[in-house]
């Protein structure tokens, strides 16, 4: 028996694993600094700067990015968890942002309070519309869901783009983007934190729910079960594992939606074609990085709103490019899958459960 | 009773002090195994002994800890199938290696070189069924083959590779006794022309009827090996099963079953018809009533309906036709446990919060799922850390039970049933024992049980009642072996 | 007519073969029971592979570090889910992150920020004499870049191998019961390998091809999507080369009609254009009725090692 200092589960488990995941972070970034030519003492300090370095850059920049990747980190974790391979957080997020921005646009004589909620509202719902095009697809021809999410975040794209030259484009038709939403309807500002809005008490809030919602009732125990063995969760469980996974497909897309939402109500204030740096696709990273675990996605979500904030220094002030940032992710995805193949290379027998919760 | 090994006797094929571990289970420990030329070698043991393991490693699909291997005296390294095939060695396993969607042609010249000659495949797929008797078709797609048949071509790809030692992995459970009887003959005079066979397997009279030479392995060691004709039956069974003798082998128990007074039917079919799923009829009109307090034991080879049978008993299956009552709650252990009825990576509470789970609404308990899984876990004598453990790290006896257990609990409106499949599969004695137990004291509290078992000697001793399932026809015959047997194949 | 005919089927072949590239590729690696999402992370790879060979050395050291950038992707593929058996379908996303990031960087670090756009040589049309002067089928079909005649060869020769060689014979039986496959001694584990890396480097052939044989130029995520839309070809083609062919030829149809359409003066906006080929991807996959006939394995964990 291990002592249980080391035990899987304790908390000094947890925050060994969280600074190797630090050490490593950082051990890629210089690495990768140095063999691109760069100068890593720059590169690290303006990580730095750009991240955690000032009160300004951890609220605006750091925390104003983890909202979203908070949001799109559960929606992706607990798809995940389902066993729904659901890559589509990207194209689900822009749906969200263009169904959001069209109500509080479209929306004008009602009170702010109102028009804010009905847009987040109809953001969650477009989110959860496009990623049924993918659930119908997955439940009712088999089609590999992670092929048909990507292929949709292609079709989002060019959708976005069509509407903002198109039907929600700016009255005066020069710029490819939506009119301004109006100050009354933008989500309130958090005091003395500069950009940082109040998105993010619902991001926080979204977390806790779904972790709890996993941990305590017999939906979530549906889901847990269906994604770790769906021939054992039918036969065993009596569980519907295609209703369970086609709904948890829904609610997915619906949560990566509001991130398009909030962002838009609470960051750009108007729809174009680059409001998302790739959040969909950091999301998976987030949300492998916390085990798919909504309530750890809250501090994955935090590192990574930091690392994202950080490329944006790394490139004005040292001139790395920003895309390093995704190398690192990507390296990160790998780190995370590998160690877990590692560990069930251990004698257990071969079952079909998920190879990612282990 | 050691047959002592001079290291300069000729061998055919030789396993010396072979240990192999998985995880913290160890499956062999320092077995030994020796085939001398022109013989039959049975390899006896419970389920679970090693035996298959110990014959894969000489195949080369496992890699053993320690030991040496010798081939016709020379030392050899087996480190793939590719090796021991040069060397030789063919195996027929358990669960067929042969592609399903290809023809008999097409596996037989799997793992050749070169340029593919499927006529030239063919023709010696020809000349083979003269010299051996089988009756090969080689463009006859696989999965369009009865079992027995694809046996056959099973042996034909080892013969085909020039194979002088030949494994059977329980060649013989798949098949009727008439062809199981065929089967021994000719692996007879397959050794008496010079060759070798090591015929895997845990039943006792088919060992004696056919053997030269037996070993018997059990936990993972050599504890016997002599010439057929030094032993008897008594011998190789305490062989096999060691001290725990101690009246696990029960009688039967049909002279246990009290009558019941009134008899509650607990599942009802009428000109039931089922059909599996790719839509072909396993199960045609059947009918028949079990109740309370019955075990009635299901007697097929394998793939005849008995499958689709008792997941239709179980409620996991709709029928086609007919008409099937059953509790509205019917336990069920399926053969395939670690796919079909646990979370492997779950805890013990977990999975036994796992049935039910379909229909439950609102808040888990956790606090009263915990409580309820450590009471069974007293009452079914459960070995495990706590109910908080993953699941995986139980025995897989332990495991059993723990299902079992699961299964079995009261359900508030619905009598009790249970149907389960190959139960003691892999368990070791003493478990194996603990769940016959279970189930006898189960059927006595008044549930009704299904019990199908591929080993008809498992049926015999626990049913009550025996169903024989052959060309989607349930009938039900008396407990007579013989006539059962022939039952099964179609031929009474 | 035939003008519009013929720039249509040029047009068509143009779209097509880069997808047969690589859908050739995946198609030897999905025979092995395998799903390389990281196809994608290939192509962009061979990209700037090519971008980076042909820059001042010519076209034939483009395709060759194409093929190589390819490789290097698969080599990557093969290290975690052949050996370290770690789960295939997110590594192949993540080896797609990790190409458009690496190619990113590198491209901006020794190109400049700015994307500018550099001189590297084309591979020009290389007529075959007579039959490049056919009517309508002899220009688009015949005076290709050499590429193309490659694709030409590579498709019947893969058909032939698949089926009239031991070593077709025992990929076939990987995909479908890797167990039996292994009982019968096949090296099963090298032949999945050998697949992926085949399929890395054709992918990574067909990120040159976008290069230099198309665009002239690199631009970063030029690739877009055509991994995910060759793993549809496979499937639409019925995991048979010919059939593959036939689907790559389909969708570079379907991609050419925007232009016919433009030309006769069509008015929808051009990003439903753009959004065609996914769109048809889409529809490929929830028609591809021959799913009954995919790699019986396709997509399983694979079994742990001995």
């Amino acid at each position: 028996m291990q002592a249980p200092a080391l035990r899987r589960d304790s908390v000094a488990w947890e925050l060994t694993r969280a600074i190797l995941v630090l050490l490593a972070i950082v051990g890629t970034t210089v690495l990768l600094l140095f063999v691109g030519g760069y100068s890593v003492s720059s590169g690290l300090a303006a990580l730095w700067r750009g991240s955690l370095g000032s009160w300004y850059a951890f609220t605006s920049a750091t925390l104003v990015r983890a909202i979203p990747l908070m949001l799109t980190g559960v929606a992706v974790a607990i798809a995940f968890r389902a066993g729904v391979l659901n890559i589509g957080a990207e194209g689900q997020l822009l749906a969200g942002a263009a169904a959001g921005a069209a109500v509080a646009l479209t929306l004008g004589g009602l009170p702010a309070a109102i028009v804010v909620v009905l847009a987040l509202a109809a953001s969650a719902v477009g989110g959860a519309g496009w990623a049924s095009l993918a659930a119908f697809l997955r439940s009712r021809f088999a089609v590999l869901e992670v092929i048909s999410t990507i292929m949709l975040n292609f079709v989002a794209l060019y959708a976005v783009s069509y509407l903002v030259r198109g039907p929600l484009q700016e009255p005066t038709h020069v710029y490819p983007q939506s009119s301004t939403i109006g100050d009354a309807i933008h989500l309130p500002r958090i005091v003395g934190a500069g950009r940082l809005h109040s998105g993010l008490l619902l991001a926080l809030g979204v977390s806790f729910v779904a972790g709890w919602v996993l941990r305590r009732t017999a939906a979530g125990f549906r889901l847990i079960a269906a994604g770790e063995s769906p021939s054992a969760a039918t036969s065993a469980g009596g569980i519907d594992v295609m209703a369970t996974t086609t709904r948890t497909f829904l609610v997915s897309g619906a949560l990566a939606g509001l991130a398009g939402g909030v962002e838009v109500l609470g960051v750009t204030f108007a729809l174009y074609e680059n409001i998302s740096p790739g959040y969909g696709y950091t999301a998976i990273a987030v949300a492998l990085l916390a085990r798919l675990d909504p309530w750890r996605v809250a501090v994955t979500a935090l590192l990574f709103g930091g690392l994202e904030a950080g490329a944006g220094a790394m490139q004005r002030d040292a001139g790395v490019p920003s895309t390093l940032v995704t190398v690192i992710e990507a390296a990160l995805i790998l780190a995370v899958v590998a160690a877990g193949a590692l560990r069930r290379r251990s004698s257990f027998p071969a079952s079909d459960t998920s190879p990612i919760t282990a | 009773m050691t047959l002592p090994h001079s290291h300069d006797a000729p061998v055919a094929l030789a396993l010396r002090g072979i240990d192999k571990r998985y995880g913290n289970v160890q499956a062999l420990s320092a077995a030994t195994l020796e085939v001398r030329p022109g013989t039959v070698h049975a390899l006896l043991g419970e389920n679970g002994a090693g035996k298959s393991t110990l014959m894969r490693i000489a195949y080369g699909l496992e890699r053993a800890d320690a030991g040496a291997q010798f081939v016709w005296n020379d030392r050899v390294r087996v480190t793939s199938a590719a090796v021991a095939i040069a060397h030789g060695i063919g195996m027929v396993h358990q669960h067929f290696t042969l592609v399903p969607t290809m023809t008999v042609a097409e596996n037989i010249a799997l793992g050749g070189h070169g340029r593919l000659d499927l006529a030239a495949v063919a023709r010696r797929v020809d000349e083979l069924s003269t010299s051996t008797g089988f009756a090969l078709n080689p463009n006859a797609r696989v999965e369009t083959l009865s079992v027995g048949a694809q046996q056959r071509v099973e042996i034909a790809k080892a013969l085909v590779q020039a194979a002088r030692i030949l494994i059977l992995d329980e060649p013989t459970a798949v098949l009727a006794p008439a062809e199981s009887a065929e089967l021994l003959r000719w692996v007879r005079a397959y050794a008496d022309a010079g060759n070798a066979a090591v015929l895997i397997t845990h039943k006792l009279r088919e060992a004696l009827s056919v053997a030269d030479d037996v070993t018997v392995l059990r936990r993972g060691r050599t504890v016997l090996a002599a010439r057929r004709d030094d032993v008897t039956p008594d011998t190789l069974t305490s062989a096999m099963i060691g001290e725990e003798l101690n009246g696990t082998r029960a009688k039967s128990s049909a002279g246990d079953s009290r009558p019941r007074a009134a008899s509650e039917a607990v599942f009802r079919a009428d000109r039931l018809t089922l059909s599996d799923a790719d839509g072909i009829v396993r199960v045609r009109d059947a009918t028949f009533e079990i109740n309370a307090g019955e075990i009635v034991g299901i007697a097929a080879v394998e793939a005849s309906g008995q499958r689709e049978l008792l997941r239709a008993l179980a409620g996991r299956l709709a029928p086609a036709s007919g008409v099937l009552a059953h509790p509205s709650a019917v336990g069920f252990v399926p053969e395939d446990r670690h796919h079909e009825a646990v979370l492997l990576n779950r805890s013990l509470s977990e999975n036994v919060a796992l049935r039910g789970a379909g229909a439950r609404r609102g808040m888990m308990d956790w606090d009263a799922v915990g409580a309820q899984t450590e009471r069974l876990m007293l009452e079914y004598d459960v070995r495990a850390e706590s109910a908080h453990v993953p699941i995986r790290t139980l025995s897989g006896g332990n495991q059993q039970k723990l299902v079992l257990a699961r299964e079995l609990e009261l359900d508030s409106n619905s009598e009790r049933a249970l149907v389960v499949e190959n139960p003691t599969r892999g368990l070791d004695v003493r478990a194996t024992a603990e769940v016959h137990a279970r189930l006898r004291s189960a059927a006595l509290d008044g549930a009704a049980i299904v019990l199908y078992s591929s080993d008809i000697d498992e049926v015999l001793l626990l049913a009550t009642r025996v169903f024989v399932v052959f060309e989607r026809a349930v009938r039900e015959l008396p407990l007579d072996r013989e006539r059962i047997g022939q039952a099964m194949v179609g031929a009474a | 007519m035939t003008d519009v005919v013929e720039p249509f089927f040029a047009a068509t072949i143009r779209t097509a073969v880069p997808l047969a590239l690589a859908a050739l590729g995946e198609l030897l690696v999905e025979r092995t029971g395998l799903i390389n999402i990281g196809l994608e992370g290939a192509i962009l790879a061979g990209a700037f592979g090519a971008l980076v060979g042909a820059s001042g050395h010519g076209v034939v050291l483009g395709f060759a570090s194409a093929a190589a950038a390819g490789l290097i992707v698969a080599l990557i593929f093969v290290a975690f889910v052949v050996w370290a058996r770690a789960d295939q379908i997110i590594t192949g996303t993540a080896l797609t992150l990790l190409s458009m990031g690496a190619t990113g960087t590198l491209y901006r670090t020794m190109y400049g920020s700015s994307g500018a756009a550099l001189s590297i040589p084309t591979s020009a049309a290389l007529p075959i004499p007579g039959l490049a002067s056919l009517p309508v089928v002899g220009a688009p079909l015949f005076s290709q870049p050499p590429i193309t005649y490659f694709v030409y060869v590579l498709a019947p020769v893969l058909a032939w191998w698949l089926a009239r060689t031991h070593a077709g014979l025992a990929l076939r039986a990987i995909g479908d019961r890797p167990d039996a496959a292994e009982a019968a001694g096949i090296a099963v584990d090298r032949a999945r390998a050998l697949a992926v890396l085949v399929g890395g480097a054709l992918g990574g052939l067909a990120g040159g091809t976008l290069v230099l044989a198309q665009a002239g130029t690199f631009a970063e995520g030029m690739s877009a999507g055509r991994g995910f839309i060759a793993i549809a070809i496979v499937a639409l083609g019925r995991w048979t080369p010919i059939g593959v062919v036939g689907a790559a030829l389909l969708f570079g149809a379907a991609s050419a009609l925007q232009f016919a359409f433009q030309a006769m003066g069509w008015n929808a906006p051009y990003q439903v254009f753009l959004a065609v080929p996914y769109l048809l991807t889409l529809a490929a996959l929830a028609g591809a009725v021959g799913r009954a006939r995919a790699p019986a394995s396709l997509g399983q964990a694979l079994e742990p090692h001995r």
